[in-house]
């Protein structure tokens, strides 16, 4: 006996499944037209490789996902292309979306195809790659591709393998049925799964309110390893992470995926599914679906080629159009209304609840939440419906958030118990939708900052770069200079004169007043030198253009000084000393000059004492 | 074809609060029945008066809020205050006491708040609170002694009269001090079972009162089997009294015994018809263990300790106070995460 576990929370809405299993499954035949969504599974939507006009066969690929996630979709039955346009499509929204139109020839013709009889002697990759090519997506309702849900990461080792056949949603008999006509089918795609996976565990769970379906099941896995575990009927025990707890008792780690627990779960129809690709080649063109709902008058289970309206299936169950006031596809807790019946069956639908205003009424009025708790009790994911509920309509996501707002499974349970009769599964539709908006907005914005932060330090960075290039120029040029000044000052303690323009007014000045003193001693003795004035003339010139060169520099010196006090260097002290003794130069040199003229004149005006 | 657009889910459970609201009262009827057999017409002719006063409370301030006023009296919420208030008022406590009651619980403590399900405070213990901190004699001296329908309780007519007459001479042989009253004021002075000799207690715990307690436990019990109300908080509440009696006033010749706690006075009806409102209540289990032992531990403080014999409805109105704290620190632990997140966003949040 299986060890079970429970999951907390839970209700038990009327199972209405009794109405739909009364017959065995129905082939609902070749409708007039197939409409065939390029996207029937979660990832990239297929491109069309058939053109319009183009004679197709049964099971011919018509579209395929070249780059990205996703699987093929494959045509039906055989016929004509006869458009590939928008059409209304399976979505809550109401939306429409590329689809295929095929006109079916009748003819029914398969193309070619190669069964595999021995599976095992083929490589996984190879199994993986027809598992793919036969267009398998999830048909518990996501629709994720199988291939790549059977390539668990590489670190993540599956040690269970759950074959999901609790299917516990009111109305919906789809997996039940399966299970009871096809239990070998399932049970053999089952096994190709764990061939796959290598499971250590490989465990059937199915809910005991489907004795036949149990036992027929017990009959496929006699000699197997497979068990059956028999399960409370509790909704939503088929939920992938609540049959995991019943399973297993463990929990899927919060925005982890069953395998981070070694935990795989897949649905019954898929691995009828996969069982039908490998052995028999045939691609997923048709699967089983529930047709109940009290405006129905035979209502029952129908195998239905992908792509057929609903419209049809409807018809074929007998619709007395006159009480249809509701079109649900899926269950009553979470499927969706359907705008239109001309909505095509896909890989995902498993039931079609034609209901009338009695079966599901309209709720009454929302009432006050009056803190019952009833939607705690009821909640399998052990959330505060309540104050998620508040937040939401406060719109005070951050709260809702903090209370996991995002674990919420969607299930119902909680407006289906709400005495108030508050949509709280909307609010929080309502909220997780608000929430990723305000996310992608936020990354949005966090860009476009990010963005022009980096603009702005790149502007900074650049400007700094050159302020430092300059500082760097205005840097050497005053250490030259103060070295310059030093070397100056050093001479100029020395008592020489480095500085070459003021050494040279120094050298003339000392000459001046050598030839001064020459001059009189001539004066005195002889004149032995008559062409002393000749000799002064250009000293003069010399003295002039030393005397400017002083000056300029002086200039230079007292412009540097500004700045150097402007910005407050710290070489504004020695500049200081600097320009002090630049001037004290030029004023020597000045008074050299005006000396040497004097001296000059009067040696070329006073005529020789002769 | 018009088909209906609704989103999911499709089904609902029929149990719309108006429902819920009816088996509340309901289930409160044993209660009123063996009030009624061991100590007169009383609490039922209360119970009318309280329930059409709150009735017309509600619809007169629903008119004035601009509400649809049937809507929301359908939702028999108001009833079930009147009602509360009507099996809680003593016996033969004067018609506007009573009303002065009903028309705080309705218009102030649950209507000015927001009305149904925005209201901080238990309603009916508001107007209770009331009427007993403004009319404490009239709260005190109206308990009816315990006499059956068929041996010595005043008939319908003469309750009815002294009720709604401005005079309460008639009162004063029909009635007698509650068993806590009595055993709280005599016990000072006297051993336990001189206490006890006082015709209030009667054979077995107190005379009446005994069967009125357990026919609301019996009712209580059928409201947590129709899954109406949860266990946690009643189970809390009398636990909580239980273990204070047995801890702190095992003494019986100093504290009134723990079969006194838990079947005089007002427990019963306290621990799963008034403590259990859901407006005023905390949320999660245990939440709700939380706010039902700390009304259990105020109501054996203030009996044992204060000035009030009986204490139910200042308990649970403190700890009306307290439900937004307890909420924010006791979430349930999320499927899939290691532990719980407590308090608010950025702050202890895990």
């Amino acid at each position: 006996m299986t060890q079970l576990w429970d999951f907390s929370g839970g209700v038990h809405p009327p199972e209405n499944k009794q109405q739909s299993t009364r017959r065995p499954i129905r082939m609902a035949g070749i409708p007039d037209r197939l409409i065939l969504p390029l996207q029937q599974h979660i990832g990239e939507p297929a491109e069309v490789i058939v053109n319009i006009g183009d004679r197709v066969l049964k099971g011919q690929k018509i579209a395929d996902v070249k780059a990205g996630m996703g699987v093929p979709v494959h045509a039906s039955t055989s016929g004509i292309v006869e458009a590939i346009e928008h059409r209304a499509v399976p979505h809550p929204s109401g939306m429409s979306d590329w689809c295929v139109v095929i006109k079916p020839d009748g003819e029914d013709q398969w193309c070619e195809r190669k069964p595999v009889s021995d599976y095992r002697k083929l490589d996984r990759e190879q199994v993986l790659g027809m598992i793919r090519d036969a267009g398998i997506a999830g048909m518990g309702g996501a629709g994720f591709p199988t291939d790549i849900k059977l390539r668990p990461p590489r670190d993540r080792k599956v040690e269970t393998l759950i074959l999901n056949g609790a299917e516990c949603e009111p109305y919906i008999t789809a997996d039940d049925m399966t299970m009871r006509e096809h239990a070998f089918e399932v049970v053999a795609g089952l096994k190709i799964m764990a061939w796959i996976l290598r499971p250590s565990r490989c465990v059937i769970g199915i809910e005991d309110n489907k004795p036949e379906a149990i036992l027929a099941m017990r009959d496929a896995v006699q000699g197997t390893q497979i068990e059956i575990a028999v399960i409370p009927t509790k909704y939503p025990s088929g939920g992938e992470k609540q049959l995991i707890q019943i399973l297993t008792g463990l929990e899927v780690p919060s925005g982890g995926i069953p395998a981070d627990i070694g935990v795989m779960c897949q649905n019954v129809g898929t691995a009828m599914a996969v069982s039908r690709a490998i052995f028999e080649a045939t691609p997923l063109i048709s699967r089983v679906v529930t047709i109940t709902g009290e405006a129905v008058r035979d209502a029952g289970t129908f195998e239905v080629l992908i792509g057929t309206p609903v419209s049809e299936l409807l018809t074929a169950a007998g619709l007395e159009t006159g009480k249809l006031d509701r079109l649900v596809l899926g269950g009553p807790m979470m499927g969706y209304t359907l705008t239109t019946d001309t909505i095509p069956v896909v890989k995902t639908a498993n039931c079609v609840i034609a209901a009338t205003a009695e079966e599901l009424p309209a709720p009454p009025p929302e009432q006050p939440c009056i803190r019952c708790s009833q939607c705690a009790e009821a909640c399998p994911m052990e959330l505060l419906p309540q104050q998620l509920f508040w937040y939401a309509k406060a719109a005070e996501f951050e709260k809702a958030e903090h209370l996991n707002l995002f674990d919420c499974i969607e299930c119902g349970a909680c407006s289906y118990v709400c005495p108030s009769s508050i949509p709280l599964v909307q609010y929080y539709r309502y909220a997780k939708g608000e929430i990723r908006q305000q996310r992608a907005e936020q990354l949005k914005s966090d860009r476009a900052r990010e963005r022009f932060e980096a603009r702005q330090a790149r502007l900074e960075r650049e400007q700094q770069e050159k302020e430092a290039r300059r500082k760097e120029r205005a840097k050497a040029a005053a250490e030259a200079q103060a070295k310059k000044q030093a070397e100056a000052e050093e001479a100029a303690a020395q008592g020489e004169a480095v500085d070459d323009r003021a050494a040279k007014a120094a050298l003339v000045q000392q000459a001046l007043e050598r030839k001064k003193a020459k001059a009189s001693t001539k004066a005195e003795s002889a004149p032995e030198q008559p062409l002393t004035d000749t000799r002064e003339q250009p000293d003069i010139e010399s003295l002039e253009k030393q005397l400017m060169q002083a000056e300029a520099k002086l200039s230079t010196m007292q412009g540097m000084l500004e700045e150097a006090k402007a910005q407050q260097a710290d070489n504004v002290d020695k500049l200081e000393r600097a320009v002090a003794k630049n001037h004290d130069r030029v004023e020597r040199a000045r008074q050299a000059l005006t000396e040497a003229r004097q001296q000059s004149t009067p040696e070329t005006e006073t005529p020789s004492p002769e | 074809m018009a088909l209906v657009q609704q989103s999911s889910p499709h089904a609902h459970r029929a149990r719309p609060t108006s429902r819920v609201m009816l088996w509340v009262i309901l289930a409160a009827l044993p209660g009123l029945l063996a009030q009624t057999l061991f100590f007169g017409w009383g609490n039922l002719i209360n119970v009318v008066w309280c329930i059409a006063l709150a009735l017309a409370s509600e619809a007169a301030i629903l008119k004035l809020r601009n509400k649809p006023v049937a809507f929301f009296l359908k939702d028999n919420t108001a009833a079930v205050t009147g009602l509360l208030l009507g099996l809680s008022l003593p016996q033969f406590a004067p018609w506007w006491v009573s009303g002065v009651a009903v028309i705080t619980a309705i218009i102030v403590a649950k209507q000015l708040y927001g009305g149904l399900g925005s209201n901080p405070f238990n309603p009916a213990m508001v107007g209770y609170a009331l009427v007993l901190v403004s009319f404490p004699v009239a709260m005190t001296t109206n308990w009816a002694q315990a006499a059956t329908l068929w041996g010595g309780a005043p008939g319908f007519g003469e309750t009815l009269t002294t009720i709604f007459s401005a005079s309460q001479t008639a009162v004063d042989g029909w009635t007698m001090a509650t068993p806590l009253d009595e055993y709280k004021h005599k016990i000072a002075t006297h051993t336990a079972a001189e206490v006890l000799q006082h015709p209030t207690f009667g054979d077995q715990v107190a005379r009446g009162w005994e069967w009125v307690n357990l026919a609301f436990l019996a009712g209580g019990t059928l409201l947590i089997g129709l899954k109406i109300i949860s266990w946690h908080i009643p189970v809390a509440f009398l636990a909580a009294i239980a273990i204070m009696s047995l801890a702190f006033g095992n003494n019986v010749d100093q504290y009134a015994p723990l079969q006194l706690h838990l079947l005089a006075g007002g427990t019963m009806l306290g621990a799963f018809f008034i403590a259990t409102d859901p407006v005023s209540a905390a949320t999660s289990h245990q939440g709700k263990l939380i706010y039902g032992a700390g009304i259990g531990i105020l109501i054996y403080l203030i009996r044992t300790w204060g000035n009030y014999p009986d204490a139910v409805a200042f308990s649970v109105l403190l700890m009306n106070f307290a439900v937004p704290f307890i909420d924010h620190y006791t979430p349930p632990r999320t499927y899939g995460h290691h532990k719980a997140r407590r308090g608010l966003p950025g702050r202890n949040g895990g």
